[in-house]
């Protein structure tokens, strides 16, 4: 006991001095009395000390802990069951090639070059994007990256349904319009009501011209995505994008919280909640950043000439390509094309005339000379640079490049491969593939500044003809009342008095 | 995080979406220990890596007997061979603020910006202009001491005061209990406490000295300025910085393990409050 005791004294160091300790190890010893103090008494040291970190007690329990984690495990236990049908379905799987990439080489190229998720998150991504394909009609399927929000993160994948198979998600949509409809009628029905009553003065504003979104499988809705906040829950599919949420979304900086649902509060007001916000801004990323290397892609062959001026939409791969050296792709940044297009300021990737639209569709009756007046106003068709544009005409982030080119190895470097990371969009990383981890942000030099709000319309300069009377008070009104009948008494006296002298007559 | 552990703290921490490659973790593992050796540094620690335009930086933090104030910061771009940054100080802090920009990957840079000063007193104040110049290297001193003081996290309990004053590793600590995991104020800001003496005795009265001798992150202003989730099956608490983008601290509830590494481009996010 002696000896353990002075041993003691040397760890009971710090925290309080030896003496306190060994008091309260003491009275523990006392209060208790267990039976072999001997054996147990490091055991007492260490809870006496222990209990000192722990923060006194509320009279309020803690309810009882929440256990998450075994209802994550169960979530994630789903993933790893095979399908009902798996063990039939096995040997056609092998004949008919299957959408689902091989995310686990994908990862570990991006492990050589440093980037990506731990293997276990990589490999339940892996088996998440499996379900996908299982339950989708997917033609290509793609793990497009990683967003992270401050309460929950999204796992996001590219996708594109086979020809043909989009048709419930379109009755849906379809279904949106009908109930949008009848919102309008009951509007109809409203104003009917009102106009019984009193016609309000009609506002003179036009709202411009609202840009057409773009068609499914092309330009910025080439793709559809989905998004899950954890494998193995159920994967969501993003509406598509319209041109406005483009241009707003341009315009504003926030964060993602996690939750899909969640409107976003922010100046220029965006359209729609977090999903539309999300599906913007992968969008804008995806124009920014998925490159490839030069030949890759080649332009399809049965292309003619006039389609040249509208921009050419679609590629194929390059049957004859044989890879380029690897310092000269991390070198110049010359041998990286893109190839997905560009999206102009109006928020499509194709232009389209939104005046001369008006035009056809409101203003059909009108005359020409008209129209032709209307011409100059007409704005310049924005052009953006064609597809497979090398990385190298990219416009510079003031004096920052906007891509930095890296080896992966410089002691191997045989087995080494290419990364290329994006200065505009930190996070977006590509290597023949294309990947996004980070906060969904675009990089800006200087500091962010929110558009101010604009100016305070100018007030109607007031005139005599809107000017409000000022209510009587009630003197007055007597007053006038009292004048009034002064006025009839005497003119009823005046008639008395014709009345009077033509009955003389 | 420890150079022993790091594989296993790097894949706690790669949640964020930046990992090193296996030759720079392998690299880093040996030449931590030669570090160790040759600084005496009773612990090397990596902290993160600054992301530059041309190549980035790596950064160790050397610790000496004093885990809170005897530290040193070293800085690599190929893991192996290590140079030692000078201390920070105020002038050195202040200096950098102005800059702006990506890092570039060289530490003799020079940033070259203008600032005017307001000499004289009353009537005669003329305003004059001073060019200052600061190189990289100093830059990364700025911006490691800066995320240090405002962004490096430990759980509390973690770390203790002895009666001298020094601050130690709390050999007892056992780990956040589940439900102390999901609250704020059981994490601490590891940088020498601001806000704590400002507190009222009575905010106080439940503090333990020896333990609760820094400033808590519940109390951060702007509040709303950490991400805190569950990763990996809710099994570890994942701390994310909003200020700081990149700054990742990682714990596994009820075990020692914890730790904080900074990935990202060295750059302030001061856009935040529009952002939430």
């Amino acid at each position: 006991m002696t000896l353990k005791t002075t041993h003691l004294l040397v760890v009971v160091f710090y925290a309080s001095n030896r003496y306190d300790h060994l008091t309260r190890v003491l009275t523990k010893i006392l209060d208790e009395r267990p039976e072999n103090v001997v054996d147990v008494f490091e055991d007492i040291s260490k809870d006496v000390k222990v209990s000192r970190f722990a923060k006194k007690l509320d009279a309020l329990q803690d309810e009882p802990e929440h256990l998450a984690a075994f209802e994550a495990a169960e979530v994630h236990k789903t993933l790893y069951s095979k399908g009902g049908d798996g063990s039939e379905a096995e040997p056609e799987d092998e004949t008919i090639e299957t959408p689902l990439p091989n995310v686990m080489e994908l990862a570990f190229y991006f492990e050589q070059a440093g980037v990506g998720l731990s293997r276990d998150e990589t490999c339940q991504i892996f088996l998440a994007l499996k379900q996908l394909v299982d339950t989708h009609p997917l033609q290509k399927c793609r793990f497009w990256g990683k967003i992270l929000g401050i309460k929950g993160n999204y796992i996001v994948a590219e996708a594109e349904y086979r020809e043909g198979e989009e048709e419930e998600d379109e009755g849906l949509e379809e279904e949106n319009e009908g109930a949008e409809k009848e919102e309008n009628r009951d509007d109809e029905e409203q104003k009917e009501e009102q106009e019984d009553m009193d016609p309000f003065p009609k506002s003179t504003y036009r709202p411009p011209p609202v840009v057409p979104k773009e068609e499914n499988r092309s330009g910025a809705n080439k793709f559809t995505y989905f998004v899950c906040s954890d494998p193995g829950k159920p994967w969501v599919k993003l509406p598509a994008v319209t041109p406005a949420q483009i241009v707003a979304a341009r315009k504003i900086r926030k964060f993602f919280t996690g939750q899909l649902d969640t409107p976003i509060v922010s100046f220029p007001p965006f359209l729609g909640d977090e999903s539309n916000y999300l599906r913007a801004q992968i969008a804008r990323i995806s124009a920014g950043t998925q490159v490839s290397p030069l030949g890759f892609y080649q332009f399809g062959a049965e292309e003619g000439e006039e389609e040249e001026e509208v921009g050419r939409d679609t590629y194929e791969e390059n049957p004859e390509f044989e890879g380029i050296p690897v310092p000269e792709m991390a070198e110049s940044l010359a041998s990286w094309v893109h190839h997905v297009q560009h999206i102009l300021p109006q928020g499509r990737c194709v232009w389209v005339n939104v005046s001369q639209k008006k035009g056809e569709g409101e203003e059909e009756e009108e005359e020409e000379e008209e129209e032709k007046e209307e011409e100059p106003d007409e704005p310049e068709p924005e052009v953006g640079p064609p597809l497979l544009t090398p990385l190298s005409e990219d416009a510079e982030i003031d004096t920052l490049p906007p891509w930095t080119g890296k080896v992966s190895s410089s002691l191997i470097p045989q087995y080494s491969i290419a990364v290329l990371r994006s200065n505009l969009w930190p996070g977006a990383y590509a290597k023949f593939e294309n990947i996004y981890l980070g906060w969904g942000l675009k990089y800006i030099m200087d500091n962010f500044a929110p558009q101010l709000p604009p100016q305070v319309q100018m007030e109607y300069t007031s005139g005599p003809e809107i000017t409000e009377a000022e209510d009587p008070s009630v003197e007055e009104e007597q007053a006038m009342k009292a004048a009034l009948e002064e006025q009839k008494a005497e003119e009823e006296e005046m008639e008395d008095m014709e009345e009077e002298a033509e009955d003389d007559d | 995080m420890d150079s022993n552990i790091i594989h296993l703290s790097l894949d706690l921490s790669s949640f964020s979406g930046i990992i090193l490659s296996p030759e720079q973790k392998a690299a880093l593992q040996k030449s931590m220990v030669i570090l160790k050796r040759d600084y005496k540094f009773n612990r090397v620690l990596f902290w993160g890596r600054i992301l530059g335009t041309k190549t980035d930086y790596f950064i160790v933090k050397g610790l000496g007997s004093d885990e809170l104030r005897s530290k040193a910061f070293l800085y690599s771009f190929n893991c192996l061979d290590w140079f030692l940054l000078p201390q920070s100080t105020r002038e050195i802090v202040t200096s950098s603020y102005a800059i702006k920009g990506r890092f570039i990957g060289d530490p003799s840079y020079v940033y070259i910006y203008v600032e005017t000063e307001i000499v004289g007193e009353g009537e005669d104040a003329q305003e004059e202009e001073i060019t200052v110049q600061v190189t990289e290297e100093f830059r990364l001193v700025a911006v490691i001491a800066q995320i240090e003081t405002e962004a490096a996290v430990v759980p509390r309990g973690a770390y203790i005061k002895n009666p001298y004053g020094q601050v130690n590793t709390n050999r007892r600590f056992e780990g956040l209990s589940m439900t102390e995991a999901k609250k704020l104020n059981s994490y601490f800001h590891f940088a020498e406490p601001v806000r704590l003496k400002k507190k009222t005795l009575l905010e106080k009265a439940d503090l333990e000295p020896s333990i609760d001798f820094l400033d808590s992150l519940e109390d951060d202003l702007p509040s709303g300025s950490w991400s805190l989730q569950f990763e990996k099956g809710n099994s570890v608490v994942v701390l994310r910085s909003l200020l700081w983008l990149g700054l990742t601290f990682y714990h596994i509830p009820l075990t020692s393990h914890h730790g904080y590494t900074y990935i990202g481009t060295g750059q302030k996010n001061i856009d935040f409050p529009f952002m939430l």
